[in-house]
């Protein structure tokens, strides 16, 4: 029997590959989809939530239309970050985090 | 649901994840993402949620997917076979990665509502139809009476009964972001004529 605790246990391992790929690689591009993971690991876990928190015998859907909004920003994220991405690259002819040390104090 | 279809689907998303996570070849990466976010949107079908299921494998594994990939290929990205391994980064990631997957674990069981499942929280077409009364449009209440989930007629439903301002907002958010990825990406003009 398949409970909502097994949809956050995955949701939430998905969460910590993402934050593990954050945290380890270089390359800014899987930096980036880890990223998305991330976020896609937190709409599992409110549709979870949304499934089994029944409103009049539904689902609630305020969750899920959290949900629509969070893919509608991460798609305006991912568009604005890869822009930001290719201009690095043109400045910098590379995509690693640790080329990019300007802020660095 | 049958729970080996469900450890299936958790194994594909999960694995294909951890392949985003130690591949090599940022194409590689791209695609097992894909694969990861289709076992994602199985998930979410399995949760009875089949619009967010189908925007997730639209916008997802197909619009994100490939501006990913064009990108991946405009910028010619070479494997980063020659590079040391960075070591203090991938061990203080893989030690907080399994700080907060145990967290979540040891948390998840500790709610009444973590032991719901599809048995013991079974959706109620017909009383919700009931329930509704007249507030409900008469398209949803058609379908809950004859059975079915009117999953994307509930959420824009809700969106449009509920969330009309907020969804104005995201509308403006993607013109904004429209408008910030045309200045960003576009070439300075050199001075020189």
């Amino acid at each position: 029997m398949i409970t909502l605790g097994h949809y956050l246990v995955v949701s939430g391992m998905l969460f910590a590959l993402g934050l593990a790929g954050v945290i380890a690689r270089r390359n800014i591009i899987i930096v980036y989809m880890c990223l998305e993971m991330m976020l896609s690991a937190a709409n599992l876990a409110l549709v979870g939530f949304s499934r089994f928190h029944l409103v009049n015998g539904l689902p609630d859907y305020t969750a899920q239309s959290l949900v629509f909004f969070t893919i509608t920003v991460a798609a305006a994220e991912v568009a604005v970050g890869l822009a930001i991405i290719v201009a690095l690259f043109r400045s910098k002819q590379s995509v690693d985090v640790e080329s990019v040390t300007k802020l660095q104090g | 649901m049958p729970p080996l279809l469900f450890y299936l689907l958790a194994l594909i998303t999960l694995g294909f994840g951890f392949m985003v996570v130690t591949g090599r070849n940022p194409v590689t990466c791209a695609l097992s993402l894909a694969a990861s976010f289709v076992g994602l949107a199985a998930l979410f079908l399995s949760l009875d949620a089949y619009f967010i299921g189908v925007i997730q494998i639209l916008v997802y594994a197909g619009a994100v997917m490939v501006l990913f990939l064009f990108i991946i290929m405009l910028l010619d990205i070479k494997t980063e076979e020659g590079k040391k391994v960075n070591f203090p980064a991938i061990v203080s990631g893989v030690f907080l990665a399994v700080l907060l997957a145990l967290q979540v674990v040891m948390v998840s069981g500790g709610t009444d509502l973590a032991g719901k499942s599809a048995q013991t929280a079974p959706l109620a077409l017909a009383e919700a139809s009931a329930k509704m009364g007249k507030a409900a449009l008469p398209t949803i209440t058609k379908d809950l009476k004859a059975g079915e989930l009117p999953d994307a007629k509930l959420i824009g439903f809700t969106l449009f009964d509920q969330y009309g301002f907020h969804l104005q907002v995201i509308g403006l958010l993607l013109l904004v972001g429209t408008i910030g990825v045309v200045v960003l990406s576009k070439r300075e003009r050199s001075t020189a004529p």
